[in-house]
């Protein structure tokens, strides 16, 4: 064995995986784990609203909406591939429209609570239903917010010219966290419109 | 040792130690431990930060302990009791327990890893400044909030804090307020440290440390902190619930708008049990270190270690309602989790018997650190015992919210974790100071904390299986339950003593404690290779292991440990061909 015990690492490429990548998957554990804990909260008191509003009055299906940051998911895969590929025009297109689908998807959702508000006066403390309501849903937006605030911090790094090629891995380490926003909304989504109503 | 760059114990950096530090006026020294982003620094603040939270929730505890030595006793009122109870609690989990065993995975994982820092140098240093910012908060409702009468306003809802309690009409004020933020608050930085930790150590080992040549220490730490990413985060999720019930009139917790009081409970529960496990994966990760450099054995059946951890964890977090076995289940509810919680008994058997394992045979050296990780043996083992029978659902329903059950886990909680804990300050207090904590009075702190322990948690047994609950202000003199009590509260205030000789050991010893050298153990980890206390940048060259003791390599050439990589899982590295 003499061999093995004074051969040194072989291999002069000592690979570790990214800090970045498992940081945030990491952060999305966590995350998931939140969120279950308010989709269960959103489950368990389906119909146990005594009274005031109910989902199947007051709550339309938000399609659309939901087509918008689904396909920010797509958008945000062509931004990525077009930054390996140095196409930073093709980048700051992509990365722009990602970020005009997300904001769309949350003006849908102010509309969406504005009118809750004022038509169907429903708000966080009428009932049961609108505490889980706004807090699931709420919780979800404000993800979309954060994620909207640090895409926009690249585009302008873009645009200014500040973000280089070596911030490719970075990049793709806050699309990661998008990704998750958005298949988020799918769970979101399926509870609250799907099986709630 | 040829073409191996790790420096020979004392070989390097014993002449430069810290030359950077200690330099400047006290502001400048101040301000560097405040905006110190290296994890050495921030793993001694945990350390020192819990240590203050062990002394004020101690405090608390002789309190309750007065409170309890003489029936129909009035040393302080009803209300102040129960917040005095909430708070020794929350204080003693949330800002002794979680911190203590942070500080040791900040400076232990970078040195162990032979690496320079922790991934995110950064978010440590914010974790801490949460964790650090949540306990002020939880100890400004003293004073903050609208005050009622005795202690202030401080939370008294107990610290499982169960709704309807916690609610506007039943909990005025701020207190449940204040307990709920601090805990958010807080919460933010156990997630960050967890990210963190994991990210440490998947992703910044040196050369040739395969996940499965790194010490037990750094594995302990991984599932810890997967423990905390998926028990820590609901907590903070049902006290986002309970704040906007609270502030914003919701009605998750309000059964008169058709929501459940219990679901807080089971909420509660799904992160309070794994958060025993969090506590005690590093009081394992401590004894696996502690136990085989004092047995001169290499610990036993490290991939059953491994293994046994990971099946712990998992384990864990299906076992949350044999906390709710009185607030009434289904049969096969019930059933369930008697059984989950039985299992876990399987692999934690499994790591005492690799510790005893590992100690059979072996050349013991009972110093101090030693006598702490023995201690935890007997006593966790005593503790999963009465664990198992306080799973047993009809057992349960006689014993639930008694005595027994305050006595169980306050013996995981001191005598397992404290214990552990404990010997690892005895043990890493030379690498971390340069200076030898002294082993008289050590064996001092050791056997009045024994003794101490036993006396309190032993006998607090007893008036549990005799009928008298927990969280109970005062009690009748014809209970027969006064001796009992009178000899938990001697037992209290010796381990009271037994707390006040460490601190004064760690004063004395910094200051004038025997100079340590880099390896006083003969120890075989990384972190022992550099000089004590390390410099910042830790190791002046990188170190390249070839084994899970390096050490050991370097002092016994000719009888190096085998490579046992080949068909282990390991990430990049190839194994010595």
């Amino acid at each position: 064995m003499s061999h093995a015990v004074h051969g040194h690492v072989s291999d002069p490429e000592w690979r570790l995986p990214s800090r970045g990548r498992v940081g945030m998957f990491s952060l999305i554990v966590a995350e998931s784990a939140i969120f279950v804990i308010f989709v269960v909260a959103y489950v368990y008191n389906i119909g146990r609203s005594t009274y005031g509003p109910q989902p199947r009055q007051v709550l339309e299906l938000p399609i659309l909406n939901t087509i918008f940051l689904l396909s920010s998911s797509f958008t945000i895969v062509m931004a990525e591939r077009a930054l390996v590929k140095r196409a930073m025009a093709a980048f700051k297109a992509w990365w722009a429209l990602t970020i005009v689908l997300g904001a769309i998807f949350l003006l849908g959702t102010g509309r969406e609570w504005s009118k809750l508000i004022n038509v169907d006066h429903l708000t966080i403390s009428t009932n049961l239903f609108g505490t889980t309501f706004y807090s699931l849903v709420g919780l979800h937006a404000s993800h979309v917010i954060v994620g909207l605030i640090m895409l926009t911090t690249v585009l302008i790094f873009a645009l200014t010219g500040a973000l280089k090629p070596e911030h490719t891995e970075k990049v793709e380490v806050l699309a990661i966290y998008w990704h998750f926003v958005d298949w988020v909304w799918v769970v979101v989504f399926t509870v609250v419109y799907v099986i709630g109503r | 040792m040829a073409g191996s760059s790790i420096p020979v114990p004392g070989g390097l950096g014993a002449t430069e130690v810290a030359a950077a530090e200690a330099e400047g006026t006290w502001l400048e020294v101040l301000h560097s431990w405040i905006v110190t982003v290296d994890h050495k620094k921030l793993g001694i603040m945990y350390v020192l930060y819990a240590m203050l939270f062990l002394v004020i929730g101690g405090i608390e505890a002789i309190i309750i302990r007065i409170q309890l030595f003489f029936p129909d006793n009035h040393f302080v009122s009803a209300e102040t009791f129960n917040r005095i109870f909430t708070m020794h609690g929350t204080t003693m989990i949330f800002f002794v327990a979680m911190p203590i065993t942070f500080g040791f995975g900040n400076y232990l994982l970078p040195l162990m890893l032979g690496v320079r820092d922790m991934a995110f140098p950064r978010l440590n240093a914010f974790a801490f400044w949460m964790s650090a910012f949540g306990g002020l908060l939880l100890y400004y409702s003293f004073i903050g909030g609208v005050g009622l009468q005795g202690a202030g306003s401080a939370p008294d809802v107990g610290w499982w804090a169960y709704s309807p309690l916690t609610s506007r009409a039943f909990s005025r004020g701020h207190s449940t307020d204040y307990w709920a933020i601090s805990l958010i608050v807080s919460g933010f930085g156990s997630i960050g440290v967890g990210i963190n930790f994991i990210a440490t150590a998947f992703c910044t080992r040196c050369k040739g440390m395969t996940l499965f040549r790194m010490p037990l220490l750094p594995w302990l730490y991984v599932v810890q902190s997967f423990l905390i990413l998926l028990a820590v985060s609901p907590l903070t999720a049902a006290q986002v619930m309970l704040t906007i019930d609270r502030y914003l009139g919701g009605h998750f917790f309000d059964t008169q708008a058709g929501g459940s009081a219990l679901i807080w409970a089971h909420f509660f529960w799904i992160f309070g049990h794994p958060e025993v496990y969090v506590l005690i994966m590093p009081s394992f990760a401590v004894l696996n270190e502690v136990v085989p450099v004092f047995s001169r054995k290499a610990i036993f059946g490290y991939p059953a270690m491994v293994a046994a951890s990971v099946a712990i964890a998992f384990v864990s977090l299906g076992v949350w309602a044999h906390h709710m076995f009185t607030i009434g289940m289904t049969s096969v509810g019930n059933a369930f989790f008697v059984l989950s919680t039985m299992v876990v008994g399987i692999p934690t058997g499994i790591k005492i018997f690799n510790w005893i394992a590992t100690m059979w045979g072996g050349k013991i050296r009972y110093a101090t650190a030693m006598l702490f990780c023995v201690g935890f043996l007997v006593q966790f083992l005593i503790a999963g015992l009465t664990g198992i029978i306080l799973s047993i659902a009809p057992f349960n329903w006689q014993l639930h919210n008694s005595y027994f059950v305050i006595a169980h886990f306050h013996y995981v909680i001191v005598g397992g974790i404290l214990f552990a804990m404990f010997g690892g300050i005895y043990y890493w207090f030379p690498k971390v100071t340069g200076r030898m904590l002294d082993e008289r009075l050590g064996k001092w702190n050791f056997w009045l904390f024994v003794i101490g322990f036993h006396l309190c948690f032993d006998v607090m047994h007893v008036p549990g299986v005799l009928g008298m609950p927990r969280s109970i202000y005062t009690y009748e003199a014809d209970r027969g339950w006064t001796t009992l009590n009178q000899i938990v509260s001697v037992g209290a205030a010796i381990q009271g003593i037994a707390i006040a000789i460490l601190v004064y050991n760690i004063i004395r010893s910094c200051l004038k404690g025997a100079v340590a050298g880099p390896d006083p153990w003969d120890a075989w980890t990384l972190e022992w290779t550099t000089s004590s206390p390390p410099p910042p940048y830790n190791f002046a060259i990188e170190p390249v292991v070839h084994s899970r003791r390096p050490l050991w390599d370097l002092k016994h050439p000719n009888d190096p440990d085998e490579p046992l990589e080949e068909g282990m899982i390991h990430s990049g590295g190839k194994s010595p061909s």
